[in-house]
């Protein structure tokens, strides 16, 4: 609770200054109108007001994006062309089908390099410097290479996606799999107990934390993926469509209510992978 | 069908050189911990050379690692002058900027408790978020040119670094504090003399994320509309002609500049570090 009041002010002040900068930036087109109209501009009150209701300004207000957002969220079929829960169920799905091949994919190499020194010692150093490289580059390859063999659609923007929530997840599980200390794997040793009843009884609950740590970090990682994913595409659908329709058409308040639809997204994701990580480790005595 | 032969006993080989190799005691070395990865490198590249060759695979899908080195070093120029647009101007501007603005920021609020308890979960949300997204309103506010790829990079690293920022300006523990009040320290020389060093650890944290993601959103924001020349203009451009062995030395390039950044970085942090546990070998 002791949260809420500072947080509140917080978002209160960007949203005090988002409308003064929405003024100040919007104020240049208000005054070239007038001015070719050869009239005095407006003043006062009435610029202010005018600045935050244009058609196609440099900044919109916030009203006018969240007007947007719920006007081509609620206000038209899911089905329709111009609704965004239409174009974020797209890359959502993408992102989804991207995120469990890429997690299933992650924890398969993580257990191979647990137990195999050799994988460990080849493919760990590579994993980590992966990191360290602009992957998303080769985004939009990966889409045109697999349009060129016949793959369109979903799955070349969940192989990206996969692709990038691969890594984190990699690398946290090699250390949560590696994270219980040596007097538990002596006792286990003193219990004979064998390597798969090591695997399934501590190194797997005791890599739990470090899992859902990597899985939020891969879920946003997956949800740029699939965005990227689909602007070489041209605009056809989904988020990342109507971004980049947007900056063709210089429709700005579709930009900022595609970018807040993504924002959205994006939290409530993370925030479904926090609750299942809080209901996992209160059932298994590990709530911190 | 002789090249896949190749390409597989070299895969074989090499594997099993790798699993001698992290068997015998000179695993142990220093030499061996390097020898391993690079062996294992070397045979995806035998590999992805053996099976693109032997299995005719058309080089509109997949190029050779070779003709790739050669388009490389053929276009050594054009490479230079996109490295120097994107990641010189584009990035590495926008991460001076951004990650210097959010270290001022972190201190100005550090003053604040208030301010803290507002501004962290706002900021941890921020970093979650897709922010490449604000590449198309950057390219519109700031122009085709890099200013525009500053921006987008700017807003990327900003939140990442001041979470760790102030993170790291509490990571000094109540006893050194209360020290420096015996000392009777003011504020200043506090946080000069134990505060700031001890937040180095994040900081570093910080900074290592944001250059990554610096590269990222410079090329990003090159896909919404760019000059002529850059990375990320490059490879949309190649893509249209399928010149897929010019994406893929592009992404050499990519590669190359984000490890020496990382890694210039993390050897900064060996040197301002070299107290903190974590650097002691």
């Amino acid at each position: 609770m002791r949260h809420v009041v500072p947080v509140l002010t917080v978002v209160l002040a960007i949203v005090v200054i988002w409308y003064a900068a929405a003024v100040g930036l919007n104020r240049a087109w208000i005054y070239d109108q007038a001015a070719r109209a050869g009239v005095e501009p407006v003043t006062g009150m009435a610029l202010v007001v005018e600045t935050w209701n244009q058609e196609r300004p440099v900044l919109p207000a916030p009203h006018q994006v969240v007007t947007e957002l719920v006007k081509s969220t609620f206000g038209m079929a899911p089905t329709s062309k111009r609704s965004l829960v239409y174009h974020g169920w797209i890359t959502l799905s993408a992102t989804l089908l991207g995120f469990a091949m890429g997690t299933a994919m992650g924890i398969l190499l993580a257990v191979g390099i647990i137990h195999n020194r050799a994988m460990d010692m080849s493919v760990m150093p590579w994993a980590i410097a992966s990191q360290t490289i602009p992957i998303l580059a080769i985004a939009p390859m990966i889409i045109v290479v697999l349009n060129s063999v016949g793959l369109q659609g979903l799955v070349p923007k969940a192989i990206i996606s996969a692709y990038l929530s691969f890594f984190p997840v990699v690398v946290g599980m090699v250390k949560g799999l590696r994270s219980p200390d040596q007097m538990q794997l002596d006792l286990l040793q003193t219990y004979f107990a064998s390597r798969s009843e090591v695997f399934w009884k501590l190194r797997l609950p005791s890599s739990m934390p470090y899992l859902f740590t990597s899985l939020k970090v891969g879920m946003a990682a997956s949800l740029v993926g699939a965005i990227v994913g689909e602007l070489p595409t041209g605009a056809v659908a989904g988020l990342g469509a109507r971004l980049l329709s947007g900056s063709y058409y210089g429709q700005t308040v579709q930009i900022w209510a595609a970018l807040f639809a993504a924002a959205v997204v994006a939290a409530g994701m993370v925030m479904l992978i926090g609750m299942v990580e809080r209901g996992t480790l209160k059932r298994m005595g590990m709530a911190r | 069908m002789s090249w896949v032969l190749v390409a597989l006993g070299a895969w074989a080989l090499g594997w099993w050189v790798n699993s001698r190799l992290a068997a015998s005691p000179l695993a142990r070395t220093q030499g061996g911990k390097l020898a391993v990865p690079v062996i294992f490198g070397l045979t995806i590249l035998i590999l992805w050379e053996g099976l693109v060759r032997g299995l005719n695979v058309s080089p509109v899908i997949l190029p050779p690692p070779s003709a790739v080195a050669v388009r490389f070093a053929e276009s050594l120029p054009i490479l230079w002058g996109d490295f120097v647009q994107t990641a010189v101007k584009g990035a590495l501007s926008g991460y001076l900027i951004g990650c210097a603005a959010a270290f001022a920021t972190a201190i100005v609020i550090d003053r604040s408790p208030f301010l803290q308890r507002g501004l962290l979960p706002v900021g941890n949300f921020v970093a979650a978020l897709p922010i490449v997204g604000i590449a198309p309103i950057m390219v519109m506010w700031f122009g085709f040119d890099w200013q525009s790829k500053a921006a987008v990079v700017v807003v990327m690293v900003f939140f990442p670094m001041l979470v760790n920022t102030i993170a790291g300006l509490k990571a000094s523990d109540a006893m050194q504090r209360d020290l420096m009040a015996t000392y009777s320290a003011s504020y200043t020389q506090t946080l000069l003399k134990l505060r700031l060093p001890a937040a180095m650890p994040f900081v570093f944290n910080g900074l290592k994320i944001a250059s990554t993601l610096a590269l990222i959103g410079a090329i990003v924001a090159e896909f919404f509309g760019s000059p002529t020349v850059g990375m990320g203009f490059r490879i949309n451009a190649s893509i249209g002609q399928l010149a897929l062995d010019m994406i893929w030395a592009e992404i050499v390039v990519a590669a190359i500049a984000g490890s020496a950044f990382y890694g210039l970085v993390a050897m900064i942090e060996k040197r301002v570090t070299f107290w903190h546990p974590s650097q002691r070998t």
